[in-house]
């Protein structure tokens, strides 16, 4: 068993670079980025078989590719501290001239990138693709992808859902972030989804529920569970339910801090509540 | 006056076809995707030789750029196959957002483009593709005038590392030119010799040009024929050589003069060497039902069209 200690240190050291991020230059994505530190930690330390170098091609390697790609702060949080480019870039996001886009790119060449996202609907599509093309080249690693839940009003989700039941896609496992909120509102007001496990199911699909998306246990656990179920033919979807700015108290349980970074006095509770662990960039 | 022989009409998109069943036997990291038009893109044969290589992705054509782009990661060399509307104007974002901006190795193939869809009408007939995708940071945009360019065109931009734009179309056409010529990417390929007008074209337009030309010669007219297959990146030194000479330019495309070749080729004439120039596009219209040869002479797209504008160009000098 991995120790969980250093993961969870690693998750508020993570909340830390997140706020930091964001409110140095007052805009970027915190809640959502927050809601998934635990998955993205845990998927970059424990559940992917990574290589040490970054290759575009990422063959003989698991890769990830972040659909919602406004919670870039998690994602560059989590590339830099496992090596992909140096922690101290982290105080370039959103800055010109920078490789840390406000939304990720391969544009400015930054490592751990593997393709543009920010307008929605778009990863799973290209997550399948790679996929596609790990199977032809008889590489027998896996495809994560990580979705927002108010993504999947994007149409282009449920083509590339039915086209992977469809073609047996079964070396990728797509996450969800089921965090329940979206900018507008929370996802129930905006527009009902209805009930997401039963529509992947109803278009073939595998599909997990990690209840506690938040518990790095429940997340190596599900996420341990949903590798098992690769390579049966069908694609695996994992449903992970977050809460949206987890970690700091007055970011949780609402859609305010989708895309509001905080101020001086709220960077300083924040800050307060997630303690430095493994040092700030 | 050089002249060309037509030998035989046959429609472009079998060039494509058959430049991709060449692709299937060469290079083994091209892979084809088509949203449910295998046929009319003429992909029968490599689905044929090559199912392990190709993708029936159904009519979800934002879902095909998609999976495109997630190919290239891990080295395959995807060819997209449908027509030129759902190629470009449903699929923008995603075009530009995946494939585009994301720099990948994809190839979009856009049967079908313009007027000579014919009978399908408006809904199937884009006339604003070139300006969609040439407005595209590092795309390359072509338009290949018969059969045998085609098929180059094809072979060759599986070897070309970067996003491709390649687009041709549905009806019979004259094929004149070379069967085995190599396709160079970005280079204008002057037809005739002229000293009196240069026409600039692309797509069906080259071979309506050579025409033109006969009869701009019969009236004693010396027209400079320039096959522009290339419009992104565009062959600025072609052109500003020809109209040295000849001190006026046609352009001819089947698209919308709006985005179009003219108004690539006139941009670097006003930076380089303003010069008089008409244009014989469609004048920011949609088209319509109809055969193509109809639809052509309607929107003032063939021979007779190009006749007239070399004339009243030349008077402008």
């Amino acid at each position: 068993m991995p120790d969980t200690q250093q993961l969870e240190d690693l998750v508020t050291q993570s909340r830390r670079d997140i706020l930091r991020m964001v409110h140095k230059v007052n805009s970027g994505h915190p809640g959502g980025s927050l809601g998934c530190a635990e998955f993205f930690v845990t998927l970059y330390n424990e559940i992917m078989e990574r290589n040490d170098e970054f290759s575009m091609d990422g063959n003989n390697e698991d890769i990830f590719f972040l659909s919602n790609g406004h919670i870039s702060p998690i994602f560059y949080s989590v590339l830099a501290r496992t090596g992909y480019f140096p922690l101290e870039e982290l105080n370039s996001f959103r800055l010109i001239n920078s490789r840390l886009q406000g939304h990720p790119t391969t544009h400015e060449g930054l490592p751990g990138i593997r393709i543009s996202s920010g307008s929605l609907g778009q990863g799973l599509s290209v997550a399948i693709g790679a996929a596609q093309t790990k199977k032809l080249n008889n590489d027998n690693h896996l495809v994560y992808s990580l979705h927002g839940d108010g993504e999947l009003q994007e149409g282009q989700n449920w083509e590339a859902i039915m086209y992977a039941a469809g073609n047996g896609i079964d070396n990728i496992i797509a996450t969800v972030d089921l965090n329940g909120q979206q900018i507008d509102g929370a996802t129930e007001d905006v527009l009902p989804m209805g009930n997401i496990k039963e529509k992947f199911e109803a278009f073939g699909w595998i599909v997990l529920e990690i209840e506690k998306g938040n518990d790095i246990e429940a997340v190596l656990k599900g996420m341990a569970e949903a590798k098992k179920r690769t390579g049966q033919g069908k694609p695996v979807c994992v449903l992970l339910k977050t809460v949206m700015g987890h970690g700091v108290d007055f970011m949780m349980h609402t859609h305010t801090w989708h895309g509001i970074a905080p101020n001086d006095e709220q960077l300083a509770i924040g800050l307060a509540q997630n303690p430095e662990t493994l040092g700030d960039y | 006056m050089k002249t060309y022989t037509n030998t035989g009409n046959k429609d472009t998109r079998s060039g494509f076809g058959a430049g991709l069943t060449e692709l299937g036997k060469t290079n083994e990291n091209v892979v084809a995707l088509c949203a449910d038009l295998t046929g009319s893109l003429k992909m029968g044969d490599f689905k044929a030789n090559h199912p392990e290589r190709f993708f029936q992705v159904g009519v979800s054509e934002a879902n095909m750029i998609g999976i495109a782009a997630g190919m290239t990661i891990g080295g395959k060399i995807p060819f997209t196959g449908t027509f030129a509307n759902f190629s470009t104007g449903r699929v923008y974002d995603q075009i530009r957002q995946s494939v585009a901006y994301s720099n990948k190795n994809v190839k979009i193939c856009a049967s079908h483009a313009g007027l000579t869809l014919g009978e399908d009408g408006a809904t199937h007939q884009i006339l604003e593709d070139i300006g969609l995708m040439k407005m595209l940071p590092g795309m390359t945009v072509i338009n290949t005038c018969d059969y045998n360019q085609t098929k180059a065109a094809t072979i060759t931009i599986a070897e070309y590392e970067g996003p491709v734009y390649l687009r041709f179309g549905r009806p019979k056409v004259a094929n004149f030119t070379p069967e085995d010529q190599n396709f160079d990417i970005g280079k204008g390929l002057k037809l005739t010799d002229g000293t009196d007008v240069t026409i600039v074209a692309t797509g069906h337009l080259v071979w309506e040009a050579l025409e033109a030309a006969k009869v701009l010669l019969e009236k004693g007219i010396s027209a400079e024929v320039i096959n522009i297959h290339t419009i992104k990146p565009l062959d600025d030194k072609a052109i500003l050589d020809s109209v040295s000479k000849t001190g006026c330019i046609v352009t001819a495309e089947e698209h919308n003069y709006l985005g179009g070749l003219g108004e690539s080729v006139a941009r670097i004439l006003v930076q380089n060497n303003p010069t008089p120039q008409e244009f014989v596009a469609t004048n920011d219209t949609f088209g319509e039902s109809g055969t193509p040869a109809q639809l052509m002479e309607k929107y003032g797209l063939n021979s007779e069209s190009i006749v007239k504008a070399s004339e009243n160009v030349i008077k402008r000098k």
